[in-house]
């Protein structure tokens, strides 16, 4: 399924955001007042690559970065430090040339312009790169429509004419029109109700295998992400905590925080069990703490946790993890 | 044992621009002193409005028409609002998936715990103030006598939530409605928080009805499950038999829709189709477009029978051990 090769590499990629002073603040530190910039290092030094025809999951909870690296992964930021790559060379993205990287939003509501029709949204941008002439945007929207599972004879209708779950579709069909080889998807099924979840979960797998698509696929949902990667990455307050093909991670988590986060999902065959739950909460990360960001809530950490923040190790072949338990 | 909780036929009607809309059609449950129920359904299944309902927190404009909510004897259904004011807080009370729907912004929380003790005890605020620092930090709040001091939004997401519930619970109520409480939440702090209630829930010895669309979440905290769709009750039972082996093609079908029901990388057993607009509703059953058992009785509306202990709306109910019909 996968050749190896990476399509889109992170090597070293950091992204802070500095809230600047504004006037009145300038002026209250002219004065003596303590008033800093504000800077959250909402990814910090992230390498992994995502392999042609690879579905690689990227989890962890809020504020953890797993949304900034999506942006970051389709150029919709810049890296503060670091190199996104794309196809062995930096991703650059110019302008006129469809990019080849889409990304799929998690709010099928904020994220369709409410005042166009499904055949503008979804056909503007194959028109404007010229994918396709004037004459053929029609055809090529239904088609598209067809393939996200829509009735093309909704293509004149307005997105609040839709339901969640077919919003969702559009936005699928939008980020297909461009003839990506890789889709973002960011929390693209946490808004949808059970029964239209599978509906759309179906639709990215059976996707994938008609046109060989390369996914990175950011949830918080462990059961959604189990289901659909081959491997999967762990973040925690901007740092990737552990990379690992997905049946080792879930069989043996090594991280704490994976083997925590693991602990905690819901799951059907767990009946009335007894809530043992890790203590404390995510830290802001505008003050994350020194060393492992993970170790006030770590039952196993110990003094060098809190001194030197863990590199992250090979453990075992394909199997990365940053933990000072491993020595 | 008396049932605590008694609710009988309920119908919640809205009136929209488009028509009338049934969002409860004839829901009744009951619910024993110390049980937990979870009630299970998609969006617009009408679970919401159930819980609100059955507190009498229905503004027009929707109305309760019919039914009977009986609380420990007493009729609610048409109490005076007075009697309703005397029973919420105290004796049941209400957690919501925003905790900002509960808590004021601009007042402190100790001004809004201590209203909340004495709005039903007639003790002095000082004792008020010291039940609020025992109830703070018996839902896992850290330092509680400072923490009472802050404003809302001096508090985490899942801070907050732990501020409701204890708020919630001030009063030990005999019965406490959860609204999707942990929805919000990232997965090891809503782990936190269903650790907390399932504490306080065996201590206080108060039954709960747990909303919620996640049948995992129920799956770990509850004893019995009730499903609903389009605003009715298709299925009830303890939560091992539904979940083991449902009787109802809609719960069936919502099961193989989780992920961690299928072979990893397969495609998902999917419900086809989407959940039917509650303004439209064909006569009969509502899922029977959706149902792979439909047939020609489906076109009346089958009624929840009761099956040994469970009970099942459907005409062609899966057999026990009957895994993918």
């Amino acid at each position: 399924m996968t050749d190896g090769e990476p399509l889109l590499e992170f090597r070293g990629v950091s992204k802070r955001f500095v809230k600047r002073l504004d006037a009145i603040e300038r002026l209250a530190r002219t004065l003596g007042a303590n008033v800093a910039e504000h800077t959250v290092h909402a990814v910090d030094r992230v390498t992994f690559a995502v392999a042609k025809g690879e579905v690689v999951g990227l989890v962890g909870e809020s504020g953890c970065g797993k949304s900034t690296l999506g942006r970051l992964g389709c150029g919709l930021y810049e890296p503060s430090d670091g190199e996104v790559r794309y196809r062995g060379a930096a991703l650059r993205v110019r302008r006129g040339a469809p990019p080849p990287i889409q990304m799929i939003f998690q709010d099928p509501f904020a994220s369709l312009n409410p005042r166009m029709r499904v055949q503008d949204i979804v056909g503007e941008a194959p028109r404007v790169h010229g994918l396709v002439g004037k004459s053929e945007v029609a055809d090529y929207v239904a088609d598209l429509l067809v393939r996200v599972g829509l009735d093309p004879a909704f293509r004149r209708r307005y997105p609040h004419q839709f339901s969640g779950g077919q919003r969702a579709r559009i936005g699928i069909a939008r980020a297909l029109a461009v003839k990506p080889e890789m889709l973002i998807c960011d929390e693209a099924v946490a808004a949808l109700d059970v029964s239209i979840q599978a509906q759309v979960l179906n639709l990215f797998m059976d996707l994938r295998e008609q046109l060989s698509l390369t996914y990175l696929f950011i949830s918080h949902d462990l059961g959604v992400v189990r289901h659909l990667a081959d491997r999967v990455v762990v973040m925690y307050l901007g740092r990737v905590v552990e990379i690992a093909p997905t049946k080792a991670l879930f069989a043996a988590p090594n991280h704490p925080y994976t083997q925590a986060l693991l602990a905690e999902v819901p799951r059907l065959d767990r009946r009335r069990r007894r809530f043992a739950p890790i203590q404390g909460e995510i830290p802001s990360p505008l003050a994350p703490p020194p060393g492992c960001h993970f170790h006030p809530r770590c039952p196993h950490a110990f003094a060098r946790c809190a001194a030197e923040a863990p590199a992250l190790r090979e453990i075992a072949p394909g199997r990365f993890s940053a933990c000072h338990l491993n020595g | 044992m008396s049932a605590l909780l008694e609710v009988a036929d309920l119908v919640t009607e809205f009136a929209t621009r488009d028509g009338l809309l049934r969002a409860v059609d004839g829901v009744s449950l009951s619910l024993a002193r110390g049980e937990v129920l979870g009630l299970v359904g998609e969006s617009g299944s009408g679970k919401s409005v159930t819980g609100f309902s059955i507190l009498g927190l229905i503004d027009p404009p929707g109305r309760i028409a019919s039914g009977s909510v009986r609380f420990d004897g007493h009729e609610l259904i048409g109490a005076p609002e007075e009697t309703l004011r005397r029973l919420r807080g105290k004796r049941i009370a209400m957690i919501f998936q925003d905790p900002m729907m509960t808590l004021n912004p601009v007042l402190s929380v100790e001004t809004q715990m201590v209203e909340t003790v004495l709005a039903h005890d007639k003790v002095s605020r000082q004792a008020a103030r010291s039940r609020a620092i025992e109830a703070l930090g018996r839902v896992g709040i850290a330092s509680p006598a400072e923490r009472l001091a802050q404003y809302p939004h001096q508090f985490s997401g899942g801070m907050r939530q732990r501020v409701a519930i204890a708020i919630a619970l001030l009063h030990r109520p005999g019965l406490v409605i959860a609204d999707e409480p942990t929805t919000a939440l990232d997965v090891t702090v809503q782990g936190q928080i269903l650790y907390e209630m399932q504490k306080l829930v065996r201590e206080t010895g108060s039954a709960l009805v747990w909303i919620t669309h996640d049948l995992a979440v129920v799956a770990g905290l509850a004893d019995r499950v009730a499903v609903m769709y389009a605003g009715r009750i298709v299925e009830e039972g303890a939560v091992d038999e539904v979940l083991d082996a449902p009787l109802h093609p809609y719960t069936r079908g919502l099961l193989d829709s989780v992920p961690a029901n299928n072979a990893a990388g397969r495609r998902l057993n999917q419900i086809p189709g989407m959940t039917p607009s509650l303004l439209r509703l064909a006569p009969g059953c509502a899922f029977r477009e959706r149902c792979s058992r439909a047939a020609e009785p489906c076109g009346s509306m089958p009624e929840l029978a009761a099956r040994g202990a469970r009970k099942v709306r459907c005409h062609f109910p899966l057999e026990v051990g009957v895994l993918n019909a």
